[in-house]
């Protein structure tokens, strides 16, 4: 059958390969404060997809509670949304992902709705190589609740308040990294070329992909000490390599240096190339990830782009070895055994 | 009255040690008694624990059917010489001492008024076997065959079912079939046999099975379409999740070994709520099993699910609360949390199974009322029902039964609208329509949120709007009233101006306890609620009456509360009648109690215990 697209793209608008211009990749008006980098990050989200070919309808886009977690309204909004209840977007993923494997699913969370609240959900999804991209919009502070610090918030670190931060940090990335997860990125939401070909490589990644995005909040933790703040970040990135996504069936025309740059076959045939990688490190050894991370946290860096990436593990459907037919679309016949079945289990039971 | 008031009519206790392998022996007693037709009930007592504490198990013969616990022990097994001083003082006047005479009774543990069936156990096992384990281990069987031998159990019962449990290990039949064999010689040579309790083969069972509810519900859930069940362990919910992936390994494999069905231990009943609720936003049936303390903790998430109207299926096996209270105890104490769980305004969706089969039964029914609802749907069942065998009705799925999915509109449906509105009331029966998601390219699709939204599912704050939705979602439980499971009645006609009503496991004891009022001359009409809301037929029955006593297990008559609180009744027609001592309420408990009540002194007729 066919369906009647929307009919207010403007014929000058840029169409990907599916026909649809951005504005069918765009979510309602935002409601969150004007500079906020939460929406520079949907932003991205919008790009990356669009730039993707992927249709709308087949992503799902779940979040917890928070500043972050609002942000799916503000893209995709062809896509099924769940703004689901504080640090509890993961299991309400898990459960979605186990009912329809052949969907994109996107979970947006914040560092409060991640690293406290959700903390225990948040372990538990990476265990268990959930098939979704996370994306942790952070700014170190609870954004919807007026700025306190939250559990990402370093050590040292100034609040708008004046109040320094006592408690360690917690590093996302590090974390996902030791309990095993199979994609982890870092990135910041004022750098949109880094960020857009690392969603779609999360996108791509047939596990579970973290991509920690710092997201200053203007409102509530902007200020001179900060280690949140736009400036800080913006002075304290440090890549480690720039990337390039490579969509599946393109050639990889541009020639390359072997030495500066490194090619990752992903499970669906796209390409990672990463260029002027940093030293001593490949996004495919985890050792050595680990110790970039380290390294650059002793000189007060802040790693981004792609940190690690393992295209070899079985995801929870392959785990559970369920059906090639998605759980939500079989019928009664495939699911009920009948009476005749159910007469030999009462057979048993005498 | 007949000569032998004990045929078929009594309780035999077994006092075992946790962890020994006493369990399937004392299965095997209550199937033998199962198998030669006559009622049984067994009923596990057994401790938090996993090796060392005292165990019992209780098995009620009651060739009127009474499935109901019955206090009153009449034979006592004992093979805990840690609880002996105790099984002593609970047996009968009249009744029996069975113990392992290896060591000879202190004078402190003779009664005059009971009799001792000394039998060495442990001397013929040591005897026999070589191996401790062997001896542990056969010392429960033999058991058995010495109880066959004094109660009139046939041998060949017996033999069949050793035959049946070892399907596949056919070299542990004939050592076991010794062992009852050792237990029988040793009676016949040293004691006159039977007893007068003894068993009489009859043909009261017919086409009955022998199941535990969570058995039941967990195939239930396979029947009813699940396929994603997560879950968190906890007792005594754990077996029915168990049951739910055993069967769905039978029958849920497809054409190329892959499973149509998903099982998740969650890392918290949070998580299981979770899962489960996301799978059935995205269309698929999906459950999870819980006991009190994982309620509590689901509450948020079920506040959620009622507010952005999302089917879930929660199957509460209730013990004995607050807290961890007694974990390995039962009661209908979940009630009020179940019914009105998360903040804010909520109700939710209750189903109250009494028996295997309606376990199984409304595990079909949760998932279409939840499907069509657009709700969570709770099961309350109970630790007495989950976790112990009764005789139940077999389990039954109609030929032309269809799943019902509500309103869920396809791709076809969305084409032709114009603009859809998730929250819409487009029949005027408070259920809106739902879209599941990737249904259509550039329509259905909708931003599902806790947050207050307007019809069609975008935010606001706005009052009217948030009045509108709220009372929508009260109009839609009226319309769950007609579609849940109706009351049973007891009789065509009212007969008296007094009634019961009762629920779950209760129903046993109350059943048997309108005999005893009859017999005393007490008619009294009886209701079995098996739904919340209440439909107005349960409203009807409680008006037509002068007092109504209400029969239910816990300390605070929550089911009591629900009635006045939903139907308005005048609480002062509503007596209590309420057993929360973590044992299963008793029929003698609820005679007494009402009769007491209306201040009629009891006639006792012999044999009448009261
Ligand atoms: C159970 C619960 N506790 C507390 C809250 C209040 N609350 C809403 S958002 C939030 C913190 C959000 O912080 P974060 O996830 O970092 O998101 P941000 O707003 O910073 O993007 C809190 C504590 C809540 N909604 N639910
Ligand atoms: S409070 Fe902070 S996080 Fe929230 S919208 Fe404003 S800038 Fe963004
Ligand atoms: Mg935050």
């Amino acid at each position: 059958m066919s369906y009647t697209r929307p009919k207010f793209a403007h014929p000058a608008l840029p169409k990907n390969k599916l026909g649809y211009t951005r504005k069918e990749y765009e979510g309602s008006l935002t409601t969150l404060c004007a500079g906020c980098g939460h929406d520079s990050i949907g932003a991205a989200i919008v790009e990356a997809c669009w730039e993707m070919n992927i249709e709308p309808h087949k992503v799902a886009k779940l979040s917890g509670i928070g500043c972050s977690s609002k942000t799916p309204a503000y893209f995709l909004s062809n896509s099924h949304g769940f703004n689901s209840v504080h640090g509890r977007m993961p299991s309400v993923a898990t459960g979605a992902n186990l009912a329809n494997k052949e969907l994109i699913y996107l979970g947006v969370s914040g560092d409060g709705d991640t690293a406290s609240i959700g903390m225990g959900q948040f372990v538990h999804v990476i265990r268990r190589n959930l098939n979704m991209t996370y994306i942790v919009m952070n700014n170190g502070c609870y954004g919807l609740t007026k700025g306190q610090d939250s559990a990402t918030a370093d050590v040292g670190s100034k609040n708008k308040q004046g109040n320094i931060n006592m408690f360690e940090g917690i590093d996302l990335c590090a974390l996902a990294l030791e309990l095993g997860a199979t994609f982890v990125a870092q990135s910041f939401s004022g750098d949109k070329a880094q960020l857009v070909p690392l969603i779609q490589a999360a996108m791509s990644h047939p596990g579970f992909a973290l991509i920690n995005v710092l997201s200053p909040c203007v409102t509530f933790n902007n200020n001179v000490g900060s280690t949140k703040s736009y400036d800080y970040v913006r002075e304290h990135v440090h890549a480690t390599a720039t990337l390039d996504y490579v969509p599946p069936m393109e050639e990889i025309t541009t020639a390359y240096d072997q030495d500066e740059t490194k090619l990752v076959k992903m499970h669906d045939g796209s390409w990672l190339q990463l260029h002027k990688l940093s030293q001593a490190w490949n996004p495919e050894d985890k050792v050595s990830t680990m110790n970039a991370l380290q390294e650059a946290h002793k000189k007060n860096k802040i790693l981004t782009g792609l940190l690690y990436v393992d295209e070899s593990s079985k995801d929870l459907h392959e785990l559970l070895e369920t059906s090639d037919t998605p759980l939500n679309l079989l019928p009664q016949s495939a699911l009920c055994p009948g009476q005749e079945k159910l007469d030999a289990i009462n057979a048993k039971f005498r | 009255m007949s000569l032998n008031s004990k045929l078929n009519n009594f309780v035999v206790r077994f006092a075992n040690v946790n962890g020994t392998g006493s369990a399937s022996a004392n299965h095997m007693f209550a199937k033998a008694i199962f198998r030669m037709g006559i009622p049984v009930t067994p009923k596990n007592i057994f401790p938090s624990n996993i090796q060392g504490l005292p165990t019992w198990y209780d098995v009620r013969i009651s060739e009127k059917g009474y499935l109901g616990r019955k206090e009153g022990i009449d034979m006592m097994v004992c093979m805990n010489p840690q609880s002996m001083l105790q099984d002593i003082k609970s047996v009968s006047v009249g009744g029996y001492f069975m113990y392992d005479s290896t060591k000879v009774l202190h004078a402190d543990f003779i009664r005059e008024d009971i009799h001792y069936i000394g039998i060495p156990f442990t001397e013929i096992c040591n005897k026999e076997y070589t191996d401790p384990r062997q001896r542990q281990l056969f010392k429960n069987i033999i058991y058995v065959g010495a109880l066959s031998t004094l109660l009139n159990i046939e041998f060949g019962v017996l033999e069949g079912l050793v035959q049946d449990q070892f399907k596949g290990k056919e070299k542990l039949i004939a050592p076991n079939i010794n062992a009852l064999q050792l237990g029988v010689d040793y009676v016949m040579q040293n004691f006159k046999y039977p007893l007068d309790l003894q068993v009489e083969r009859r043909d009261l069972l017919k086409d009955k099975i022998l199941i535990n509810g969570n058995t039941a519900a967990g195939i239930g859930a396979v029947y009813a379409g699940a396929t994603v069940a997560s879950w968190y362990p906890i007792t005594p919910s754990t077996s029915l999740v168990e049951a739910y992936e055993k069967y769905a390994e039978k029958l849920r494999i497809d054409a190329n070994g892959k499973r149509n069905f998903a099982v998740v231990q969650a890392e918290d009943e949070l998580s299981a709520l979770g899962m489960a609720i996301g799978a059935n936003w995205n269309g698929a049936r999906s459950f999870t099993a819980t006991s009190g303390p994982g309620l509590s903790l689901m509450n948020e998430f079920l506040g959620l699910a009622y507010f952005s109207e999302l089917p879930v299926v929660l199957v509460d096996v209730q013990r004995s609360g607050p807290s961890t209270g007694m974990p390995t105890r039962t009661q209908q104490s979940d009630l009020l949390l179940a019914a009105y769980a998360s903040h804010g305004d909520t109700k939710h969706i209750l189903l109250l199974p009494a028996t295997p089969a309606e376990c199984f039964e409304m595990m079909l029914d949760a998932f279409d009322l939840a499907d069509q609802l657009q709700t969570p749907v709770m099961v309350l069942s109970d630790l007495d029902l989950g976790m112990n065998d009764y005789i139940s009705s077999p389990l039954v799925f109609p030929e032309d039964r269809k799943y019902q999915k509500g309103k869920v509109l396809t791709a076809e449906d969305l084409q032709g609208m114009t603009k859809f509105g998730r929250y819409l009331d487009t029949d005027d029966d408070g259920i809106p329509y739902r879209t599941i998601p990737a249904t259509h390219p550039t329509k259905g699709s909708f931003f599902t949120r806790g947050s207050s939204h307007d019809e069609y599912a975008v935010y606001t704050e706005d009052s009217p709007t948030y009045v509108r939705i709220v009372d929508r979602l009260t109009k839609k439980f009226e319309t769950a009233k007609s579609m849940v499971p109706a009351p049973r009645f007891y009789s065509s006609e009212n007969k008296s101006k007094y009634a019961m009503v009762f629920f779950g496991t209760s129903t046993y004891a109350a059943e048997e306890a309108m005999d005893i009022l009859r017999e005393q001359g007490l008619e009294i009409d009886a209701l079995q609620i098996k739904a919340f809301p209440f439909s107005s037929s349960v409203n009807d029955f409680i008006e037509a009456h002068d007092q109504v006593f209400v029969i239910e297990q816990n300390r605070d008559a929550q089911m009591r509360s629900l009635l006045v609180n939903e139907l308005e009744i005048d609480p002062k027609k509503l007596k209590k009648v309420l057993n929360y001592d973590g044992t299963p309420i008793t029929a003698n408990f609820i005679a007494t109690t009402i009769l007491s009540a209306l201040g009629v002194q009891p006639v006792l007729k012999e044999g009448v215990v009261i």
